[in-house]
C-alpha cells in the first residue's frame, strides 16, 4: 500500500498540522511516512500545501507531482491541484468559498462541509480535524488507535487534554462527508 | 534502545549533534535551515551535556568560533545555507590549512546570489572543488534522507577526526524540511579533557612543561616547509580516496541506463526507476554518499556495462563533469537539471532520459 496525499488550503487552516497527525499516525503503525511542506514565499501568508506519503514500503521521492488523494480547502488549490489527482483518485474538498466546483469524471470527489459545521458548534480550531475524518472514512489507511497515538505524539504535552475533543471532531467528519461525483 | 521519531532534516541534524556529544555548535540563522538552530535552542543541551549553542553574529563570526573550538580538539559544528556558506570560506581553508576537524552542514538553496530559499543543489563546484582559496578538499557527505541526516552527523565527525580536515553535510531544502521517520540513539557523553589530551597531540590543551608547544597555524612564510604541509595535506587526501568513498546502488544488475543523482534528486530518480521499468526501460541508480571523494571507480566499471548515464542534478550541470571524467568518453553522459529552486518532477527525469540518452545521438 503506498498512498500519496496533497493537503492544500490557506495559512493558518491546520494543513500542516494535519498532515503531520496523519504521518505521525502512520509511523506509530510501523509505515513508512514522509511529510514534505511548502516552506516557500506562499507560506508567508497566503496558500499552505504539504505532501504526505504513507506506505509499506521505502519511499521514493517525497516531491510529487500526480496523487492519489488531494484534500482541498480553497479555490486556489482546487484550480492547481483538480488536475494532479490521479485516474480513478480520491478528491476531498470543503464548499465554503468554492465557486467554481470540480468538473473531473474520473475520480471520486466528496465534499465535507467542515468550515460550516465547525462554526456551528463553535470548535473553529478543530476545523482541521473534522477534515481528516472525512478523508480517513474512504481511505481508512491508519487505524483509529493509531490516530490516537498520533495525536499523542504529535501534540505538545500541555494540549494533551484536547485529543478527546479532536478525536470527536474527527467522529463528526465521518459523518459529514458526502459524495459529489463517484465512479 | 531505539527509538522512533517523525523528524525534519534540520530537526534531525540538531538532535543528532546534541546525541553524539558534539561540544559546541556557532551559527547564525537563514531560510532553509533556521529549524537546527531553532531546536537546539529549544532543546538547551547545556545542562544535560554541556555543549555550547551561540548563535553568533554572522557566519563569519560563526566559522571562526569553530575554528577556534577546533583548534581545542573539540568537536564544533555550523551550519547555513548557501550564502551563508559563502561568508564562510575563507575560515574553511584556514582550517583546512591548519589542519583541524569540524563539521559544517550546508542546507543548499538555489543562487547566485541571494536567490531563492527553495531547494537547490548548485552548490556542488564550491563543496568539492573547494570553495576557498588554495590547495584543499572538504569531505563532502549528501544525505538523501531524514535518517541519514542524523546519522551523517556522527559519520561526518568521525571522518573529520580521522583525516583532520573539515567535512561537510551537503544537503538542500528537501532534505532539511521533509519530516520521515528516524532513529535516534541513546545520549553519548563529550569527549573528557583528559581524553583529549591523550588522543590529540595536535590540540590546544594546555601547555604542559615536558612538550613543546603546540602552535595552530595555517601561515607558514617559508616555502619549503609549506610545500612540506601541502604534501602532507595530499597524502591525507589520497588515504581518503582509497578508504572513504561512499556509494549506494539501486537496481544496476541488469540495468542499460544509470542515473547519477545525489540527495533529493536521487529520491526523485528513484521514483523515475519505477515509471521508467514499467515502461520497459532497464534503468539503475548510483547515487553518491561521498560527493568527496567521488565514486569514480565504480562510475568507471559501470561504463564498461551500460549504454549510458544521465546526470541529475538541481543545477545547471555539476557533477556531470565528475561521471563524465570518471566514464571517459566511453559511453553517453548527459546532464538534466532545474535550477532556481524548482525540483525536477520524476515524469521530466524519465522524458529527460528518453530524449537526451535513449534517443539521444
Amino acid at each position: 500500500m503506498t498512498e500519496e496525499i496533497i493537503i492544500a488550503g490557506f495559512g493558518g487552516q491546520g494543513v500542516l498540522s494535519m498532515g503531520k497527525i496523519l504521518a505521525y499516525s502512520g509511523v506509530m503503525q510501523n509505515k513508512e511516512v514522509s511529510w514534505m511542506p511548502s516552506y516557500g514565499p506562499e507560506m508567508r501568508g497566503g496558500t499552505s500545501n504539504v505532501t504526505v506519503i504513507i506506505s509499506d514500503t521505502r519511499i521514493s521521492s517525497p516531491v510529487l507531482s500526480s496523487f492519489d488523494t488531494a484534500i482541498i480547502l480553497n479555490q486556489q488549490s482546487l484550480d492547481k491541484f483538480e488536475k494532479a489527482v490521479k485516474p480513478g483518485g480520491m478528491l476531498l474538498y470543503d464548499p465554503n468559498g468554492i465557486t467554481h466546483h470540480p468538473t473531473r469524471k474520473d475520480i471520486n470527489i466528496y465534499q465535507i462541509a467542515a468550515t460550516d459545521k465547525a462554526a456551528e458548534i463553535g470548535i473553529a480550531k478543530l476545523f482541521n480535524m473534522i477534515v481528516l475524518g472525512g478523508f480517513l472514512k474512504y481511505k481508512p489507511i491508519v487505524a483509529d488507535e493509531f490516530i490516537h497515538k498520533g495525536l499523542e505524539k504529535s501534540l505538545p504535552a500541555r494540549h494533551h487534554k484536547l485529543i478527546p475533543d479532536n478525536e470527536k471532531a474527527i467522529k463528526i467528519g465521518m459523518e459529514i462527508v458526502k459524495p459529489y461525483h463517484v465512479i | 534502545m531505539k527509538e522512533l521519531r517523525l523528524m525534519k532534516g534540520n530537526e534531525a541534524v540538531a538532535e543528532a549533534a546534541i546525541r553524539f556529544g558534539v561540544d559546541g555548535y556557532f551559527g547564525y540563522p537563514i531560510t532553509p535551515q533556521s529549524e537546527i538552530l531553532e531546536h537546539l535552542m529549544a532543546e538547551n543541551p547545556y545542562p544535560k551535556t554541556g555543549m555550547v549553542v551561540l548563535q553568533a553574529e554572522s557566519e563569519v563570526a560563526s566559522i571562526n568560533m569553530v575554528y577556534g573550538g577546533a583548534a581545542c580538539g573539540k568537536r564544533v559544528m555550523t551550519t547555513s545555507s548557501s550564502p551563508g556558506i559563502s561568508l564562510m570560506q575563507e575560515g574553511l581553508s584556514y582550517i583546512a590549512g591548519a589542519e583541524l576537524p569540524c563539521l559544517v552542514v550546508n542546507v543548499v538553496r538555489g543562487g547566485p546570489g541571494l536567490g531563492t530559499i527553495q531547494p537547490s543543489q548548485a552548490d556542488y563546484f564550491q563543496s568539492t572543488k573547494g570553495g576557498g582559496h588554495g590547495d584543499y578538499r572538504l569531505i563532502v557527505l549528501a544525505p538523501s534522507s531524514v535518517q541519514e541526516m542524523y546519522d551523517f552527523v556522527g559519520l561526518g565527525f568521525d571522518l573529520a577526526f580521522k583525516y583532520r580536515n573539515p567535512a561537510m553535510l551537503l544537503a538542500d531544502g528537501v532534505i532539511g524540511q521533509v519530516m520521515e521517520k528516524v532513529e535516534v540513539d541513546d545520549y553519548k557523553p563529550r569527549w573528557t579533557d583528559e581524553y583529549i589530551k591523550k588522543s590529540f597531540p595536535w590540540a590546544t590543551t594546555g601547555k604542559n612543561p615536558n612538550q613543546p608547544h603546540v602552535i595552530v597555524t595555517s601561515l607558514e612564510l617559508d616555502s619549503a616547509r609549506q610545500e612540506q604541509v601541502n604534501l602532507r595535506i595530499q597524502a591525507k587526501y589520497r588515504e581518503c580516496e582509497k578508504n572513504d568513498v561512499r556509494f549506494e546502488m539501486l537496481h544496476c544488475d541488469d540495468a542499460e541506463y544509470i542515473f547519477v543523482a545525489y540527495g533529493s534528486s536521487a529520491r526523485i530518480c528513484q521514483k523515475a526507476i519505477e515509471m521508467g521499468r514499467e515502461k520497459g526501460i532497464k534503468v539503475g541508480l548510483l547515487r553518491p554518499i561521498t560527493l568527496w571523494p567521488f565514486p569514480t571507480q565504480i562510475l568507471r566499471e559501470l561504463s564498461y556495462k551500460v549504454k549510458g548515464m544521465l546526470a541529475v542534478e538541481m543545477s545547471a550541470g555539476q557533477m556531470v563533469e565528475d561521471v563524465i571524467l570518471a566514464t571517459e568518453n566511453r559511453i553517453k553522459v548527459e546532464h538534466f537539471g532545474r535550477f532556481g529552486g524548482i525540483i525536477p518532477s520524476p515524469q521530466e527525469v524519465v522524458t529527460a532520459l528518453e530524449t537526451k540518452i535513449i534517443g539521444g545521438k
